[in-house]
């Protein structure tokens, strides 16, 4: 606990994963703002970087394990993955280690930085571990390949349940199932019957399914409709990427992973952009308004309300900001202008 | 690739005789030389009845049946030599007599115009999707789809002009899937290099055709190694044998991040069946919606035109409110596949006119005009131009 003000508050640990390329500069500039907005939290900074384990097998270092299984909670920058450096994709490890089967996206229209589309406000929540993407492929004869897409009963009851406490979490009135079930009737109708049978027990929450034609039809002539969307992991993976571009791109969109064991990861999920590593020149945004979805997560509503509010209006106030928002301040500049509005809104 | 083109031409300038000769060499390039036939030998299907051709129509649910039948209507003020075979589909019944009646019946006249047939989710998983039978049965390989930006409709972006063409037979759609353990289901997603190359060729053969000059091909390979890496692969292959177009690829999350912030970059894109169905309704969004953009189903022998976005529109239906532009366009790609080309711009011109010129729109694009006003601005504007017309 530590003394803030006038009342005792209880630090909270966050495993902080800076990442590579821009990711250590832009990990720094969000420990300044949170700083600078007095928020109880304590950084325990970790590196990812795989290591081979005992039995040949790849995972990530013990210490980084230990962190996030104690904290919880983490906080992580792009992570590049090499080549040829035989191991499988970082990200792909996390989620292997952490089960983290939950893919959170808020997109939420920035005032202040246009684009075509305004007042999105929508969710997607995206099946993190199966699905298309389960890597099961195999080439029947030469020139025939065959993947396959799993959709099991545990994984899509309990992505359906996360969609809905969500929703009654954060006050969001409908939950929509993206789906294809007219045409893979027999998986896409699992993980429908799952999530009807899980609307059974949150009344609350208004329930409607739509095919994945229909939603991404919608979705580009009027966001605003949606609300909170659920769906498995491809569909997910296109949707949530798409939203992400009616808001402004990556560089602008936050993201978590919520796993097992209360485990929660998040990201920012821009690249590690190489070309301006270290120079200065990196926005924070998506890992500033991931670290605010973290806060929320965490119950600090109000710090998450003071960082989002700096940091939405220093867009606004277009004086300063980065180059891929249409400025030409460094990075540790528009550090410094939230900071001053976090600290004028306390 | 030069090769099959030399093989191609050298057959159909020297006589018929020495083309039988040649038949081994022609069935070892099987599939690539049916498409270059399709594309430079196209042979519609053979006029009937005293020069009129036959064509299917299959209603289908929803708003099908009342589009189709102001295309009839159009078709017979402006004395368009079709007759339309009606074959209905009941997507209620369990037993494919139905659709396999209208396969018959589109195999028997070539060409067909169909409405979106419903798949009822109170079904069990063995009924199939009638549309998806349909166009494998058929082998429809190829669905495309070319998304314009019209003047007279007000949308986000502007300049739009994309051509799509979707795998429209395998992929996803395969209809493969299984149960292992109670509460685990496969589905298998199937790529072919056969298909996957039948595909591509179709792509660029249209792109050399219209005069475009980029393919993108979209695709997942970066997870789905084995699957989209095979179709990427026949992609570029089939890309090597076209030099005068430029070919690059792109993972499709990014393509539909790049679709809502910066479609003008895209000109052809081909991809398999899913992405497909994303990337087409997307792309149909962007220009304005469903009720805009007409689509076409292409196989070896047959063809089967729809809307782009094969909706059923049962909010819509029997209100007089939906759009009837996307089955009219259809109609229109119908009879250039026909070689009826004067009807086919007739009708197009006017449903252009009046959707950028009068501007008269329907609810969809926030007019108040109603299907049927619509299609009346259509029936007089065809009337104005002189042609010889049947009473309104």
């Amino acid at each position: 606990s530590s003394f803030h003000g006038s009342v005792w508050v209880q630090m909270q640990t966050v495993t902080l994963i800076p990442g590579d390329g821009i990711g250590p500069e832009i990990s720094a500039a969000v420990v300044k703002i949170f700083d600078a907005a007095k928020a109880p939290v304590q950084w325990e900074e970790r590196n990812v970087t795989a290591i081979k384990g005992p039995g040949g097998k790849w995972m990530i270092p013990a210490d980084a394990k230990e962190s996030m299984d104690r904290s919880k909670i983490g906080l992580k920058g792009p992570l590049k993955t090499p080549i040829a450096a035989g191991h499988p994709s970082m990200n792909l490890l996390l989620r292997k280690t952490f089960d983290l089967y939950a893919n959170v996206r808020p997109c939420v229209s920035i005032e202040g930085y246009r684009t075509p589309y305004t007042d999105v406000d929508l969710v997607t929540i995206r099946e993190n571990t199966e699905g298309e993407y389960s890597g099961i492929e195999h080439v029947i004869v030469d020139g025939v390949v065959q993947s396959i897409k799993l959709i099991t009963e545990d994984a899509s009851r309990r992505i359906a349940e996360y969609a809905f406490e969500y929703a009654r979490n954060n006050q969001r009135s409908s939950v929509t199932a993206v789906h294809k079930a007219n045409i893979m009737r027999m998986s896409d109708g699992l993980f429908l019957r799952k999530c009807r049978e899980v609307a059974e027990n949150f009344k609350d929450v208004k329930f409607t399914e739509m095919y994945l034609d229909t939603v991404c039809l919608n979705m580009v002539q009027d966001p605003t409709q949606f609300d909170v969307l659920v769906m498995p992991n491809l569909y997910g993976d296109i949707l949530s990427d798409l939203c992400a571009g009616l808001i402004g791109g990556l560089g602008v969109t936050p993201s978590g992973n919520i796993g097992a064991n209360g485990v929660a990861i998040f990201e920012s999920v821009h690249g590690t952009a190489p070309d301006i590593a270290g120079l200065d020149l990196a926005n924070p945004t998506a890992l500033l308004l991931s670290g605010v979805m973290m806060l929320r997560h965490m119950g600090l509503h109000q710090y998450a309300a003071k960082i989002q509010t700096a940091c939405f209006d220093t867009i606004k106030e277009k004086k300063v900001l980065t180059k891929d928002l249409g400025g030409n301040s460094k990075c540790s500049e528009f550090t410094t202008e939230i900071c001053r509005r976090v600290q004028d809104l306390a | 690739m030069a090769a099959h083109s030399a093989v191609l031409s050298v057959s159909r300038i020297i006589n018929p005789i020495w083309g039988r000769h040649l038949g081994n060499t022609v069935k070892v390039f099987g599939t690539t030389l049916t498409s270059h036939r399709n594309k430079t030998l196209h042979v519609p299907p053979p006029a009937k009845y005293g020069g009129r051709h036959t064509v299917t129509l299959i209603p289908g649910d929803g708003i099908g049946p009342e589009l189709l039948s102001h295309v009839v209507e159009v078709f017979r003020f402006s004395c368009v030599p079709v007759d339309f075979e009606v074959v209905h589909v009941n997507s209620a019944l369990e037993a494919e007599d139905d659709i396999d009646n209208a396969i018959t019946a589109i195999r028997r006249n070539g060409v067909a115009l169909k409405g979106n047939i419903e798949t009822k989710h109170t079904m069990p998983p063995s009924m199939k999707s009638r549309n998806n039978l349909l166009r494998t049965s058929l082998d429809l390989y190829a669905n495309v789809m070319h998304c314009q930006s019209l003047p007279g409709v007000q949308t986000r972006h502007r300049n739009i002009d994309i051509m799509i063409i979707r795998e429209n037979t395998e992929g996803e759609y395969s209809s493969l899937e299984h149960e292992s353990v109670s509460g685990v289901v496969e589905c298998l997603k199937i790529i072919t290099r056969s298909n996957s190359l039948r595909i591509a060729e179709y792509a660029f053969q249209l792109a050399r055709e219209k005069g475009r000059r980029r393919v993108t091909a979209v695709h997942k390979a970066n997870i789905m190694k084995l699957g989209d890496g095979l179709f990427l692969q026949c992609c570029r292959e089939v890309a090597s044998g076209y030099p005068d177009i430029t070919f690059d690829s792109m993972i499709v999350d990014n393509t539909t991040m790049q679709l809502v912030s910066k479609p003008q970059q895209f000109d052809v894109m081909v991809m398999p069946n899913l992405y497909g169905n994303v990337v087409s309704n997307v792309c149909a969004g962007l220009v304005g919606g469903p009720g805009l953009v007409p689509g076409a189903n292409y196989g070896r022998d047959y063809a089967v035109f729809e809307t782009a976005t094969r909706n059923t529109g049962k909010s819509v239906a029997g209100k007089n409110i939906a759009n009837p532009t996307a089955m009219l366009l259809a109609s229109c790609m119908m009879l250039d596949h026909l070689k009826l080309y004067n009807y086919a711009n007739l009708i197009r011109n006017a449903v252009l006119t009046t959707m950028n010129e009068t501007r008269l729109h329907t609810a969809d694009l926030g007019g108040q005009g109603t299907t049927s006003e619509v299609v009346q601005s259509i029936m007089r504007i065809i009337q104005s131009k002189g042609q010889l017309t049947a009473d309104i």
